[in-house]
């Protein structure tokens, strides 16, 4: 097993570079960002040219990949447009989306796995279709307009919660816009889990669990859901990437700075440094929620070995 | 944790040793499990609404005229965000036009750009996904970290790179990009899939009776990985179409004069306070296509599993 | 089985915790210090340098805490003397500028002559690359120091001469009787030694001359602003200081507006509008911006430029139901547009009612006479080209072709044509690559009537999209430059404006509003001519 993390946690090196590579090569397919940063005005073309200069967009793209890499083994991660360092952006970003990855995570894992077990034990029954029916909502109604009404509802007109989240993060303000986050991500928990429930509840170890008089939770429990995860858990292990990266829209919505908003605007302004940074640590965070979740397979049916 | 011991993958010989379709074929047998599924399949109520649906939904992208006479863009802005009027039983969006009609003509390119999309994913995620379970060992290495690259690409980079470098703004590239960023996802849950079914009683028997790669593939090891993917795919079908709207809303997708029900519930949802009216229908009308989906799957999957026979 | 065990601990544990401080969070940084106003604000998108700022969220920072020689009238928009005693010329050419004694920086340091040309060098040479650098490029010696190409050839400009402490003289390359009204925009701003010596420093807690004195900056947050103790202008703080507090989006600020979070919002969002008068119990106000909106014909392209296409360009004008979709789209929040400039420059400074005329109206009839005798438009089909990033250009440019098409009885004769990026879609125009029509916003630097003509219409203009050129114009703009007497050269710019109109280089839209709201603490609320509020002049209740 340590030889295979050993094996796993190397092969995160070529991803690594080639994620870089393939992020810088887009940002750089974009053309050239010198013209955005002048507004509907022509730039003045002594200081574009010396822009362009001092972001060495003149020189070739591997040189500029190159000199990238050299920085990031020197801790120097470029610097955003507005002249702040890509580090200390992503030192005020990870924070505030780690904190609502949790939220999310957290609301996605306890309500999606707990309907998911319900509905597939009672299947066909009314809770079964409250689910389906809750999928069908989260899936037409777009995050944007959960989170607005959510926010008007809640935030403004209820006062339940802050509408806006302020500059302290508190967790308590992140309850709201981790909802509607967790939102479709808690769909597919909870079919997934449900599937895998109503396909296992009818398997012969958990009939012998039963005929052997354990009680009932404990055939639940135990039984039945420890062997049903593996796909919810797969699942979820890819979704924890997307949350922090994808939370462009609810970060938005309920004015949180973090990794999604920072992305958003790096992107728009073809800023290669903030959009390839921020990507990189995304998929590191990826490839290790990844191992954890193959190594979870072997924790969850012993009958799957790692070398 | 338990001590971990060679992979069972690995000191497998049959995936090296018999390639391609040697093996006896599958079809051969009198009553194939497919042939079972099929029979099941026809038994189920649910399978005919899923299927009556689904093709009303086909019929409606290919002629919408039948369903109505207005045009999706005659608009007037002297009718802006109206309710139901007679002749236009779902009143009137931002910019006047008809939302009966609208919703009527989204389907086209809302419903080509969620199967499509699906299906190739899903070509694509099993098929990496499958491989790099069932075999384990390098191949897994190659094809999951593969996957991990793309997955790493945010989609709006991704959709803003691919659609200005190749002025796209068709179906076919909406669903290209969807399909080449997403396919990730659902190589995951067949991986996993793979390798917990591999690890069945009834595989580990029809390995140890020397049955062939592509048979045990198909006959043993599809039948039962396939549950996880289909509910992913399903969401997911749902997921793209609504996806299509916000490349279309952050001007990367669609472009005019399409009409989508994605496009449509972009920018109903803006005015939600104002006309809910808008966003009620283009959206109704993405969750009968989800549900429909969604039972196809369920009709599917239950004919697959040989317990509820 | 341990491990399913603790699992459901965790999750147990997790969910009481979100409990206990879903309970705790809430009101703790909500309340407001007494006397000081939380304003809507976002992350500037360059460093707060005066001259390295094109934007208005730097802008509005800007405005606070630097006075400039010249400062406009809220009202009025005149430009009128600030920190200048006084800016005379002999020959539209060279300028004498007195600087005020006693003027100060927040640190103290004294505002001298030398602030001023220290400042305008520094953003003119190229190697500092400021944004703003072509404001500097009429003054005599702009070539040397930023030069199109190559190195610069000189550190300073040659057109500046400090005289003595409070006097400066500056050279331009032409005669510009108008040229003082652009004194008051922020890239002339007067600089503090310290932004020279000590450039971090300076760029982590900006000092200025302005009203306002940045007491903390928490960079991506917030900005709190407290009076600056040093001024002696007459536009002194009427409360104990501003907090600008950073929103990802306006509708979370307008929430927050709305909870009592916030005390100004000056970005209410186009949608709400309509709710907004009920919302805040009337604390709200709209009013035309100096920003436009326009459709710009890229006359470089035969289609667009040959003969009979005035007629059409001027047809496709006249298909527009401005009313209907200032009205509809944005509830109101654009103004129709009757002429090339803005309404807050004042009849004094080039606004016209009137200057467009029918050629701005709707009318269908003759708008589709006109297009049809014009010979059509070019290949039967067009596209409006737009940026799909930000502003939502798209319900508009949906809305204007549903007009045209309305009117040309044809369901597809103009569809829109989004581009992904700003930068993509600048990229575009600047390389001739427009095929089709296009948006173009123009945002004043300054309110007069020559900002909206000079970079926009002259031939070789950095901002003439179109590629329109046309000796009558030129000559009209330079002859008004030479005309010493303000309100003859405004009218000689309105001629040469009437020039652009009846070949309907653009298609003028529409006015953008700025908007306001506030809460119920706050009173006194009113916007400049750049749309910011007047935050000196906003009393806070207790």
């Amino acid at each position: 097993m340590g030889r295979y993390v050993i094996r796993r946690l190397l092969q995160m090196v070529p991803v690594f570079i080639g994620t870089t590579f393939l992020i810088f090569v887009m940002v750089y397919a974009l053309g050239d960002p010198v013209a955005a940063m002048f507004g509907d005005r022509a730039p003045d073309p002594a200081t574009a040219a010396q822009i362009r200069e001092s972001l060495h967009l003149n020189d070739p793209l591997w040189s500029q990949y190159l000199q990238y890499m050299a920085g990031i083994f020197r801790g120097d991660f470029g610097t955003a447009f507005n002249g702040t360092p890509v580090s200390e952006l992503m030192g005020s970003a990870f924070p505030n989306t780690i904190k609502l990855t949790l939220v999310a995570f957290a609301i996605e894992v306890v309500v999606g796995v707990g309907l998911g077990v319900v509905a597939g034990m009672r299947r066909g029954r009314f809770v079964d279709t409250g689910v389906l029916v809750f999928t069908l909502l989260v899936i037409s109604i777009p995050t944007f307009v959960t989170g607005y009404l959510l926010q008007y509802f809640i935030g403004v007109k209820l006062a339940w919660a802050a509408p806006a989240v302020s500059v302290d993060v508190h967790i308590g303000e992140l309850l709201l816009p981790g909802i509607v986050l967790a939102g479709v991500s808690l769909a597919y928990v909870a079919r997934l889990t449900r599937t895998s429930i109503a396909e296992n509840i009818r398997s012969d170890y958990i009939r012998t669990a039963t005929a052997k008089g354990l009680p009932r939770r404990r055939v639940v429990g135990v039984h039945l859901l420890r062997n049903s995860l593996i796909p919810v858990i797969t699942f979820l292990g890819t979704d924890i990437g997307a949350l922090m990266g994808g939370a462009i829209v609810t970060e938005r919505i309920f004015n949180i700075q973090g990794v999604g908003y920072q992305l958003y605007q790096g992107i728009l302004r073809q800023n290669a440094p903030t959009v390839v940074g921020f990507v990189t640590i995304l998929v590191v965070v990826f490839l290790a929620a990844n191992l954890i979740v193959d190594l979870l397979y072997a924790v969850l049916d012993p009958r799957i070995r790692y070398a | 944790m338990p001590e971990m011991t060679e992979p069972v993958a690995t000191d497998r010989t049959e995936g090296a040793a018999a390639p391609g379709g040697n093996g006896p074929e599958p079809q051969a047998a009198p009553r194939s499990l497919w042939g079972d599924a099929w029979r099941d399949l026809r038994r189920n109520p649910i399978f005919y609404i899923s299927a009556v649906l689904i093709l009303f939904l086909v019929v409606l992208s290919i002629w919408p005229s039948l369903l109505t006479g207005t045009s999706p863009y005659a608009c007037d802005l002297g009718r802006s965000q109206q309710g139901p009027a007679p002749g236009h039983p779902f009143g009137f969006n931002t910019q006047g036009c008809d939302v009966y009609a609208r919703t009527v003509y989204g389907a086209r390119a809302s419903v080509t750009v969620g199967i499509c999309t699906t299906v190739l994913a899903a070509v694509i995620g099993c098929l990496f996904g499958g491989l790099a379970g069932f075999f384990g060992g390098w191949w897994d290495s190659l094809l999951s970290r593969i996957g991990d690259i793309f997955f790493g690409i945010p989609i709006l980079l991704g959709g803003i790179v691919f659609l200005s470098v190749i002025k796209g703004g068709s179906i076919f590239t909406v669903v290209l990009l969807m399909a080449v960023l997403g396919w990730p996802q659902i190589a995951r849950i067949a991986r996993s899939a793979v390798i917990s079914a591999k690890q069945q009683d009834y595989v580990q028997a029809a390995r140890a009776l020397g049955a062939s790669t592509p048979r045990m593939l198909l006959r043993h090891i599809a039948p039962n990985a396939l549950a996880p993917v289909i509910v992913v795919a399903t969401i997911a079908l749902g997921t793209y179409i609504s996806l299509e709207a916000t490349l279309s809303f952050l001007g990367v997708g669609l472009k005019p004069p399409t009409v989508s029900w994605g496009i449509d519930i972009s920018s109903a949802a803006t005015q939600i306070r104002n006309a809910p009216h808008m966003l009620l229908y283009p959206a109704g009308a993405l969750s009968v296509t989800v549900l429909a989906f969604i039972m196809l799957g369920d009709a599917v999957r239950d004919a697959l599993d040989p317990k509820l026979r | 089985m341990r491990g399913a065990k603790s699992a459901t601990w965790v999750a147990g544990a997790i969910v009481v915790a979100l409990g206990a401080t879903a309970c705790g969070g809430g009101s703790s940084s909500a309340s407001a210090e007494p006397g000081v106003v939380r304003a809507n604000w976002g992350d500037p998108q360059n460093p707060l340098e005066p001259a390295n700022t094109n934007e208005v969220l730097g802008g509005k920072v800007l405005d606070m805490i630097f006075s400039n020689l010249k400062s406009y009238d809220p009202k009025t928009g005149e430009a009128k003397n600030d920190v200048a005693q006084s800016i005379d010329t002999k020959d539209q050419q060279t300028f004498t500028i007195k600087v005020k004694k006693g003027e100060k920086f927040s640190n103290g340091e004294a505002v001298t002559a030398r602030s001023f040309v220290d400042a305008w060098n520094y953003g003119a040479l190229s190697t500092n690359a400021q944004k703003g650098s072509y404001f500097f490029a009429d003054i005599k010696g702009y070539d040397k120091v930023a030069p199109a190409e190559g190195k610069p050839t000189a550190k300073t400009l040659s057109g500046l001469k400090v005289v003595d402490d409070h006097t400066f003289t500056v050279t331009l390359n032409e005669k510009m009787s108008t040229w003082p009204v652009r004194l008051g925009y922020k890239a002339f701003a007067p600089l503090p030694t310290v932004f020279f010596s000590k450039h971090d420093a300076y760029l982590a807690k900006p000092v200025g001359n302005g009203p306002y004195a940045v007491d903390s900056y928490d960079k991506g947050k917030q900005m709190k602003l407290v009076p600056n103790t040093h001024y002696i202008g007459e536009d002194k703080p009427q409360n104990k200081g501003v907090l600008l507090k950073v929103y990802t989006d306006s509708n979370a600020a307008y929430a927050d507006l709305q909870s009592g979070n916030l005390d100004v919002d000056d970005d209410v969002p186009a949608e709400q509008i309509r709710n907004a008068k009920s919302d805040l119990k009337g604390n709200y106000l709209s009013q035309p911006a100096g920003i436009n909106q326009v459709i710009t014909f890229p006359l470089y392209q035969d289609g667009w430029n040959k003969a009979g296409m005035e007629k059409v360009r001027k047809g496709l004008s006249m298909a527009i139901d401005r009313k209907a979709i200032t009205d509809k789209v944005y509830n109101g929040t654009r103004t129709p547009a009757t002429d090339l400039t803005s309404p807050v420059l004042g009849d004094a400074n080039g606004y016209s009612k009137d200057v467009c005329g029918d050629a701005c109206t709707y009318n269908p009839t003759e708008a589709k006479k006109l297009i049809k005798e014009g010979g059509g438009i070019p290949g039967g089909k067009m596209t409006i080209g737009y940026n799909a990033d930000k502003d939502s250009h798209k319900q508009w440019v949906d809305a204007v072709c549903n007009s045209i098409n309305k009117v040309l009885g044809n369901d597809t004769a103009c569809v829109g044509n989004p581009v992904g990026t700003f930068g993509d879609f600048r990229n575009q125009i600047t390389k001739r690559e427009m095929t089709q029509p296009f948006r173009s916003g123009w945002q004043m630097d300054y309110p007069q009537i020559e900002n909206f003509l000079t970079p926009l219409y002259a031939t070789g203009g950095a901002s003439n999209d179109a590629k329109f050129s046309d000796p009558k114009f030129d000559a009209l703009l330079q002859q008004a430059g030479a005309e010493p007497d303000t309100k003859k050269a405004t009218d000689l710019y309105k001629q040469a404006e009437k020039i652009v109109l009846d070949k309907m280089v653009s298609i003028p839209l529409w006015y953008q509003n700025g908007t306001a709201g506030w809460s119920e603490h706050v009173s006194g609320v009113q916007l400049n001519a750049f749309s910011f509020p007047v935050f000196t002049k906003i009393k806070v209740s207790s």
